[in-house]
């Protein structure tokens, strides 16, 4: 036992210092993240909200991402995290939840929890997020996490996102983070009016766009595309 | 001595081109087809290495030339497992290449790896002709017979075989190479011993298991079976790809491009048909109730059916059926399905027939297994509407993963094909994903108005229509310009599905970004721009390019402008990479790879090594063979292009045109000696006449070929075959001359320089697969085809010196 105390104080210690490194890297990513949407014009080039900026910084990426990838959680990248699936990069994930302009009482459907990294990041800024993922092993990895990391406020489940989740429609928002042919129509019909869902569009390590769907209080929708840079394919008169 | 050389060169040389041919098979399915193409490029350096290595150690593997191959051979044959599997277990992940700095030493171990082999066939045949001078022309006659040879097995093993069984018939090879050179040999005893021990390895030692392939986890098929309770229900492997089927019961397959978000209807259960473990189709359950496929009708491709009433159809590229199901519930009298897999018309028709509602037996269907552009030649018939559905996934579309691919669907001259057979009023409609900033569409675009013009058509934006969604984009080309009533039924079918018009005749900038909505209408000003008359300058000015796709430059999907690369690598970081066109890139890449380890693995060791020939001999012949390297592929490559279309079926086109080249190549050089002899004699040089013969064939087939494949379209495949076999012959045997006169040059005045002539050789074949590519993006094959002729010129000159 003599041994064991001092042991334990030494791990202890690495432990904190390794969480305070964390911090510091996480605070140097999100710096990063709003100097880069400032630059490239992002929210018409007034940046991110201070409010996803503050759940960005929260939390831990470190904690949602496979012990191999966490020395790499705080750079600007999207990480493999097993099963053939990522996590988006920081960036991304930032502009997916500004786009979805969440409000502190909104309750929100993500659609593929992976790591459950996304899931965090909005129940940070809203009421309730419920989660759907398809693929067993992450379903449970990233439940057992963000109950580790205390949300008491992110209900997840395993199975078909295709239809939604019914009995806690409709949705102020709706996010859908694995691939898709075109916009399941159940999800549609569970978006309250005035509601937003968000697609990001593109392969597992490269997100091309954001497809962004309206739901207007009169039931219309339309979508915009949202390329995640501006990038003018043709500059001058023609 | 020489009577078991000859077979023993012929085995190894098939062993290796067949290996080639397995590895980019096998490296297709587990990685990506164009990162195959790098790896494969860089292992072919082997080559080269042989031959210095050779050089080094002349000396002392002459003295024991028959164990020194038998070795070879049989490091060869177990090589080709090994590396097989070791290579599958390098964690290689091409897609996080542009994050993550560990990828690039993951590749250069896959490059390691995969070199080994190439480097034992290669040491077979350079000390072959190192050591056994006399015989030089029999050697490389009996190598490139054996390569033509290779090329056919493996084509022929792949389509009775699963890749790693294949793999079992080509380690065959080099094993019964080794036998035979070890007959005589000194070191029979431990020779034997060790073939008999790989042997007995082979056939009860290898763990099936460790041969398995290993798909890589971010390709379709291997996500697609991370899904609660999904499975395979078929397996079946071809040259043209391996097929996969998966069922996901509990979360069903859902595969509907272009589906309109206002839509009543959900698509009924499907399964998954990857290609390659990628590129997913679907095939739909249908029990004959039409009411069953209404998502159908809302999707963009089903535009053209508004305008037409009972249509005949023809469907280029029918794969799992979903487009030949959008023309059956559209009520289409007759449809034509082409299909080039026979194994994906199989799974339709045979295996999962039942699911699919016998759909390729109704009574209105013919399915035809063929290729699209070769059907369409062929046929008399006119339709109403010729339909091209969504024949790649999005992820391929999407990540710039096609441009070296060579696609002879979407070019100037197949658009004017596809005219010619719609009747007056009938439609031509392409239905292509819809990338942002848009490159693909209007480079379909510009090609469809080019292709109009040359029809002679002098306003084409009449005859053309474009709609979108958010992630697929319709094309409409009518055989006649669009009337007020197509136009009133194209915006109703358009607005009360939510999608936008991009064009049509009268388009107002108000009709082009409503429902979808974009930062501007890209769609629709780049189609008025590329009508107007300053087309041309907004093609030069646009980021990516969007020339039109011809026959000569057949690059589609290539749409990569070095003047944008650095504005979007600055921008990967806030999410650019994807606008990034990595193929294109990886090409460049591996032309650079390949030239600086052919330096290191080549021109290094020649400058340090003391010289035993006549000054001036070492450039002077080096550039030889360098330039032969260089023409003999720059010909082939730009003939197994031309011969595509001719065939109707690339994969003919690859095994006829190479394997003639390769074999009637064989069949010149053991011809080149007496020839040399009888025109020496004349006070002739062997080498200009070849040369000669080489030009003037392959001028006369430049201008000949399209007048004689117009002709010969419509004959049965053996007789097109035999006709193509019968075009080759002449022009390859003169190409199977010139190396064999310079090696045999280089033994009567420099013999040491024979593997430096080897290697050199082979370093320039490799880099001439990949110059040819990107010459042909950039100026097409005509192009490279007169480079060629050049290059045999200069080396001619060389070698009269």
């Amino acid at each position: 036992m003599k041994y064991l105390t001092p042991l334990l104080l030494c791990v202890s210690i690495v432990a904190v210092a390794d969480e305070a490194d964390y911090a510091a890297a996480r605070a140097e990513l999100v710096d990063n993240l709003q100097i880069y949407a400032r630059l490239v014009g992002d929210m018409d080039g007034a940046g991110f909200s201070d409010a996803v900026m503050a759940s960005m910084h929260t939390v831990k990426r470190h904690a949602l991402v496979p012990p191999a990838q966490q020395p790499f959680a705080y750079e600007n990248r999207p990480l493999p995290i097993g099963h053939g699936q990522t996590i988006s990069q920081p960036y991304i994930v930032a502009l997916m939840t500004e786009l979805l302009e969440p409000d502190a009482d909104d309750v929100i459907l993500e659609v593929g929890t992976g790591s459950g990294y996304q899931a965090a990041v909005l129940a940070e800024l809203v009421d309730h997020v419920y989660s759907i993922e398809i693929i067993a092993a992450l379903a449970t990895r990233a439940a057992a996490s963000l109950e580790q990391l205390g949300y008491t406020n992110i209900t997840t489940r395993l199975g078909d996102g295709y239809y939604g989740w019914a009995a806690q429609a409709p949705f102020d928002a709706i996010i859908v983070t694995a691939a898709a042919s075109h916009v399941p129509p159940p999800l549609i019909a569970q978006l309250k009016p005035g509601g937003r869902m968000i697609i990001p569009v593109g392969g597992r390590f490269m997100t091309q766009l954001l497809l962004l769907l309206e739901k207007t209080d009169d039931g219309e929708v339309i979508t915009r595309q949202i390329a995640a840079v501006r990038f003018v394919p043709l500059t001058g008169e023609h | 001595m020489n009577r078991r050389l000859f077979p023993a060169t012929l085995l190894v040389s098939a062993g290796a081109i067949g290996y080639e041919l397995l590895l980019m098979r096998v490296l297709s399915i587990v990685q990506w087809h164009h990162f195959a193409y790098m790896i494969i490029s860089l292992a072919l350096l082997g080559y080269g290495a042989s031959g210095t290595c050779i050089a080094l150690f002349r000396r002392q593997l002459e003295a024991r030339f028959e164990a020194a191959f038998a070795v070879s051979a049989l490091l060869f044959s177990i090589t080709m497992v090994l590396c097989f599997v070791l290579g599958q277990r390098v964690p290689f992940n091409a897609l996080e290449v542009v994050w993550d700095s560990r990828q690039f030493l993951n590749l250069s171990l896959l490059y390691l790896v995969f070199f080994v082999p190439f480097f034992f066939a290669a040491a077979c045949i350079g000390l072959a002709l190192t050591c056994r001078r006399g015989a030089i022309s029999r050697i490389y006659c009996f190598d490139l017979l054996g390569a033509g040879l290779g090329a056919v097995l493996i084509v022929g093993a792949l389509f009775v075989f699963i890749p790693q069984h294949a793999l079992m018939v080509l380690v065959a090879l080099p094993l019964v190479a080794s036998v035979i050179m070890s007959v005589r040999c000194a070191a029979r005893k431990p020779l034997i011993g060790m073939q008999l021990l790989w042997l007995a390895l082979l056939l009860v030692g290898m763990p099936q298991d460790q041969l398995e392939l290993r798909v890589s986890p971010y390709k379709g098929l291997s996500q697609a079976l991370q899904v609660i309770d999904s499975r395979v229900l078929n397996e079946s492997s071809s040259p043209l790809g391996m097929l996969t089927v998966v069922a996901s019961p509990t979360v069903p397959v859902r595969h509907a491009p272009g589906l309109s978000f206002t839509t009543r209807h959900i698509p009924p259960e499907q399964l998954a048909v990857f290609t390659d473990a990628d590129s997913m189709s679907a095939i739909t359950r249908f029990d004959g109730d039409l009411d069953s496929l209404g998502y159908l009708g809302d999707t963009t491709a089903a535009l053209p059916y508004s305008l037409l009433d009972e249509p005949d159809v023809l469907v280029l590229g029918a794969g799992g059926g979903s487009d030949v199901l959008l023309a059956l519930y559209h009520g289409a009298r007759r449809i034509d399905a082409v299909e080039l897999n026979p194994q994906m018309t199989a799974l339709v028709r045979e295996s999962h027939a039942e699911f699919a509602g016998f759909v390729y037996d109704d009574p209105r269907v013919s399915v035809h297994t063929q290729e699209a552009r070769g059907f369409v030649a062929q046929s008399d018939a006119q339709y109403d509407l010729i339909h091209i559905g969504l024949l790649d996934s999005f992820g391929a579309s999407g990540a710039g993963v096609q441009t070296l691919n060579e696609s002879y669907l979407y070019t100037v001259e197949a658009i004017g094909d596809y005219l010619e057979h719609t009747a007056p009023g009938g439609l031509l409609a392409i239905t292509r994903w819809l990338k942002l900033p848009p490159r693909d569409s209007l480079k379909l675009v510009a090609t469809a108005i080019d292709a109009l013009r040359h029809a002679g058509v002098s306003e084409p934006g009449t005859q053309l229509v474009v709609i979108r969604n958010w992630n697929t984009s319709t094309l409409l080309v009518k055989n006649g310009a669009f009337t007020p009533d197509d136009i009133a039924s194209i915006r109703k079918f358009s607005q009360s599905r939510s999608f936008d018009t991009a064009w049509f005749p009268g388009i107002e900038l108000s009709d082009a970004n409503r429902f979808n909505l974009l930062d501007e209408a890209y769609l629709y000003s780049g189609t008025r721009a590329l009508l107007g008359e300053h087309a041309d300058n907004f093609i030069e000015r646009y980021k990516f390019d969007i020339r039109p796709a011809t026959d000569n430059q057949p690059y589609f999907f290539h749409f990569f402008k070095w003047a944008t690369l650095a504005e979007v690598f600055a921008l990967r970081k806030v999410g650019g990479a994807a606008l990034i066109e990595w193929s294109y890139l990886i090409l460049i890449a591996t032309l650079l790879q390949a030239a600086i380890t052919g330096l290191v693995l080549i021109l290094l060791p020649l400058a340090l090594v003391e010289r035993r020939w006549p000054a001036g001999t070492g450039v002077r012949m080096g550039a030889y063979f360098l330039l032969l390297g260089l023409a003999f592929l720059f010909i082939e490559m730009a003939f197994i292009q031309k011969f595509i279309l001719f065939l109707s079926h690339p994969l003919y086109a690859v095994a006829v045109v190479l394997s003639g080249f390769l074999v009637f190549a064989g069949v010149g050089s053991a011809l080149s000696e007496p020839l040399a002899r009888k025109l020496e004699a004349r006070g002739q040089s062997a080498v200009v006449c070849a040369a000669g013969a080489i030009a003037l064939l392959t001028l006369i087939y430049t201008f000949l070929l399209p007048w004689v494949f117009r002709w010969g379209i419509g004959y049965a495949d053996g007789v097109k075959i035999a006709l193509s076999i019968a075009l080759i012959a002449p022009l390859a045997v003169a190409m199977g001359m010139p190396f064999p006169l310079g090696l045999k040059r280089v033994a009567e005045t420099a013999p040491d320089f024979i593997p430096w002539a080897w290697g050199i050789n082979g370093f320039a074949s490799v880099m001439s697969a990949v110059l040819a590519t990107l010459l042909a993006i950039e100026f097409g094959f005509t192009f490279v085809l007169m480079l060629a002729l050049i290059l045999y010129a200069i080396a001619a000159t060389l070698l009269r010196h």
